[in-house]
């Protein structure tokens, strides 16, 4: 299987590395940093920031498996993928977890072998059109020009909706969302797709946000999840639990602030115990030290915390929470205990 | 005579494959061919195993799968229901088109600005001379980006179009130059019979019996010039050859033209034009034009200037000089490298995907490659595809090549 090194690295580096499979836990342990595949650039959900430090949504996740795995949350190399470049990136090993807005469907799950591990946003298709134009729903678009980015599932929901509603359309495909976004200002498309969440991030950087509308139809479910190689599950575990133990603080109480208190000796609540390591070995279960959860969220705080701080209403993105509330007030937020 | 030494006879020794000059680069190629052979199995098998040890394997299965999204440009019939391999034939279509305007273009904008870059007007040199130099020198996929960005934000968009209070209209109500392309009015024949491919079959049916008839006409005037020194005044039976017919079968058949028009976000009917198509047509035929002239040039100045001196004291005029005496001995040179320019035209066609043009990259390359997620297939196929298409144009140019060449007896 593992041929020569030299042999293997002429044909495509990417295939050789991808032989490496297994055991991606220990690779990562002994490299001493997780390699995380995130876009090329999307604010609040992963972008560089002024400083050139990694911040967002999907970053908070990556932060967060890495403070767990090496206890630190800064040995991160966030490898920049663009939807086509994702999944090759991620099957042949050259980053160990993808965490880039990706919906979760069948075929991804099941064809291209990946695990997804979870959901870390609940999200849906829908049209940013300019106020100008005077549309209020998306059924009213017959003959328009649409801008849609390339190598996602929105292309496909968007021929369905256009086909199931009998409407027809011009569609524009872009490669990036920076190069969709002056084709809609320009009006070379009269509207512009992608996930709802993605429609606000971009809203958000246009010059005058308030002249365009996100109309109210959403399209499609597109839950959005971090993603690892299939056949390596006690990697996937750990993705799995890490991204679990953020949802899990939040509804359980445990945010950045009282973390360190809550951690420091056993409590009352036994939950709260097994999560952070005070009692039980579920640490030693995924092959990671005790106090893994609490370091994955002494990274960026709880799930809640990390959604205000990037997408949450008081940011320029402006989300609220809707189906991504805990599902005590009502959103869709559910994880299996820890036990 | 006696032959100082015999060559060995008879017998096959091995070392004569090393020894013997005659057989030796035979056997040093015939190593070589085996281990270039050996090393692909060799990656061949290596990429097999790997992409098992991954669980994947190569199939083409998807092709026959429905493809499940929509191709603005479509030569073909194709809805979103339509099959992968029909997305890429789509994309193919498209290819070519762009392909083939660009190389129309290029070539003649290339031609001239060869032939004027040798002016003896100051102006007329320098200014292609810089032409030539700026477009030379920049990444082609710069000048794409920048002719479409130019356009989308020159030319008024659709919405200006619209209200009382427009800031654009239509150039004669008949053509609409908008930042999403050009709509031009679209001819058809309203007789029942002729809608369709037919009457244009038709037309085109006219148009070759046009041309032979003419040929013909052609011929006569020369043989009645060979016997009695005096041609024929024929241009107007030629005019009459080429139009009567047309004319008459565009009348019969109901010629009419289908204007556009704006209806809702878009201009609707005539014939349209992407600014994608537009904006990478012209900037492959500007860009490989700038190479076009320099061949043009280096093949002009290939023949001597005695030529030139010799045609001019025959009486010859600078034109006639030109078309007939320099440009046909200049063709020799400047075709083998034209070959390369149209394969460099038909490659660099796949960074359409830029502008959002939809060329085979983009449909399969693109959407079905993501969708699929089978990357190594549509790669070869992709591979498989350039591949076939510039042998064509080479061996098509190679044609043409050889019946211009000098033709040594």
């Amino acid at each position: 299987m593992k041929k020569s090194v030299f042999f293997g690295a002429m044909t495509v580096a990417a295939l050789a590395a991808g032989a490496a499979a297994a055991g991606t836990l220990d690779d990562v342990k002994a490299r001493g940093k997780l390699n995380c595949g995130v876009t090329t650039g999307l604010v609040g959900f992963a972008a560089p920031d002024a400083n050139g430090e990694w911040q967002g949504f999907d970053v908070g996740v990556c932060r967060a498996v890495a403070a767990a795995v090496l206890g630190d949350p800064s040995a991160v190399e966030f490898v920049p993928t663009t939807g086509k470049t994702r999944f090759t990136a991620l099957a042949s090993g050259e980053i160990d977890m993808l965490a880039r807005n990706t919906t979760w469907t069948f075929s991804r799950d099941v064809d291209l072998k990946f695990e997804f591990v979870g959901v870390n946003y609940y999200d849906g298709q829908g049209f940013m059109v300019p106020k100008a134009l005077g549309v209020s729903s998306a059924k009213e678009l017959d003959g328009a020009t649409v801008c849609i980015q390339t190598g996602t599932t929105t292309e496909l929901n968007l021929a369905d909706y256009f086909r199931t509603n009998n409407i027809s359309y011009e569609p524009v495909p872009i490669e990036t969302n920076a190069e969709a976004q002056p084709l809609y200002l320009e009006g070379a498309c009269d509207v512009y797709t992608t996930d709802a969440s993605g429609l606000a991030a971009t809203r958000a950087a246009f010059e005058n946000p308030g002249d365009h509308v996100v109309l109210p139809e959403i399209i499609s479910k597109e839950p959005l999840g971090p993603l690892v190689r299939h056949g390596d599950s006690e990697w996937g575990d750990v993705v799995r639990w890490s991204l679990n133990a953020l949802i899990a603080a939040e509804e359980l109480g445990v945010t950045s602030a009282n973390i360190a208190d809550m951690g420091a000796a056993a409590g009352d609540n036994p939950e709260i115990n097994r999560l952070l390591g005070t009692e039980g070995t579920l640490g030693a279960m995924l092959g990671l030290s005790a106090d893994w959860a609490k370091n994955a969220i002494m990274a960026g705080g709880n799930y809640g915390e990390i959604f205000e701080k990037n997408i949450g209403e008081n940011t320029p993105i402006g989300l609220s929470r809707g189906l991504n509330a805990q599902w005590t007030d009502g959103g869709l937020l559910y994880v299996p205990p820890f036990r | 005579m006696t032959t100082l030494s015999d060559p060995p006879k008879g017998g096959f020794r091995v070392s004569i494959l090393i020894n013997d000059t005659r057989y030796r680069s035979y056997t040093f190629q015939f190593i070589a061919l085996i281990a270039l052979i050996a090393a692909f199995a060799y990656l061949g098998s290596n990429l097999l195993a790997n992409l098992r040890a991954a669980g994947l394997n190569i199939s083409y299965k998807f092709l026959s799968e429905p493809a499940g999204y929509d191709i603005n440009q479509r030569l073909i019939e194709y809805t979103s229901q339509s099959t992968h391999f029909r997305a890429a034939i789509v994309g193919i279509l498209n290819t070519l088109l762009v392909a083939v305007v660009a190389c129309f273009f290029a070539t003649v904008i290339g031609i001239f600005v060869g032939v004027l870059r040798l002016s003896n007007n100051w102006l007329v040199n320098k200014l292609m001379g810089v032409y030539v130099e700026i477009f030379r020198n920049v990444p082609v996929l710069i000048w794409i980006l920048i002719i479409m960005a130019v356009f989308v934000a020159v030319l008024p968009q659709p919405r200006e179009f619209r209200g009382d209070d427009a800031t654009a209209s239509m150039f004669l109500d008949l053509f609409a130059f908008t930042g999403r392309g050009f709509y031009f009015p679209r001819p058809y024949f309203a007789a029942e019979w002729a809608t369709g491919a037919i009457g244009w079959l038709t037309i085109i049916a006219l148009l070759i019996a046009s041309f032979f008839g003419a040929r013909a006409l052609a011929k006569s005037a020369a043989a009645t010039q060979e016997a009695t020194g005096d041609r024929p005044t024929t241009w107007y039976f030629t005019l009459a050859i080429w139009f009567v017919p047309l004319i008459a079968a565009c009348v019969i058949m109901g010629l009419t033209w289908e204007l556009p028009e704006l209806k809702g976000f878009n201009f609707r009917g005539g014939i349209y034009a992407r600014n994608s198509f537009i904006a990478l047509t012209f900037a492959l035929s500007i860009y490989t034009a700038a190479f076009i002239a320099e061949n043009v040039r280096a093949g002009i100045l290939a023949i001597s200037t005695g030529q030139t001196e010799a045609a001019a004291s025959l009486g010859l005029r600078p034109g006639r000089i030109m078309n007939l005496v320099i440009l046909p001995q200049a063709l020799r040179v400047i075709i083998p490298p034209l070959i390369s320019q149209y394969l460099n035209i038909t490659k660099n066609s796949s960074l359409a995907i830029a502008v959002g043009y939809m060329d085979v990259t983009g449909t399969l390359g693109g959407i079905t490659l993501n969708q699929t997620g089978r990357a190594i297939e549509t790669v070869l196929l992709l591979m498989a595809f350039y591949l076939i298409i510039s042998l064509s144009i080479s061996a098509v140019m190679n044609v043409y090549n050889n019946s211009v060449k000098l033709k040594e007896r």
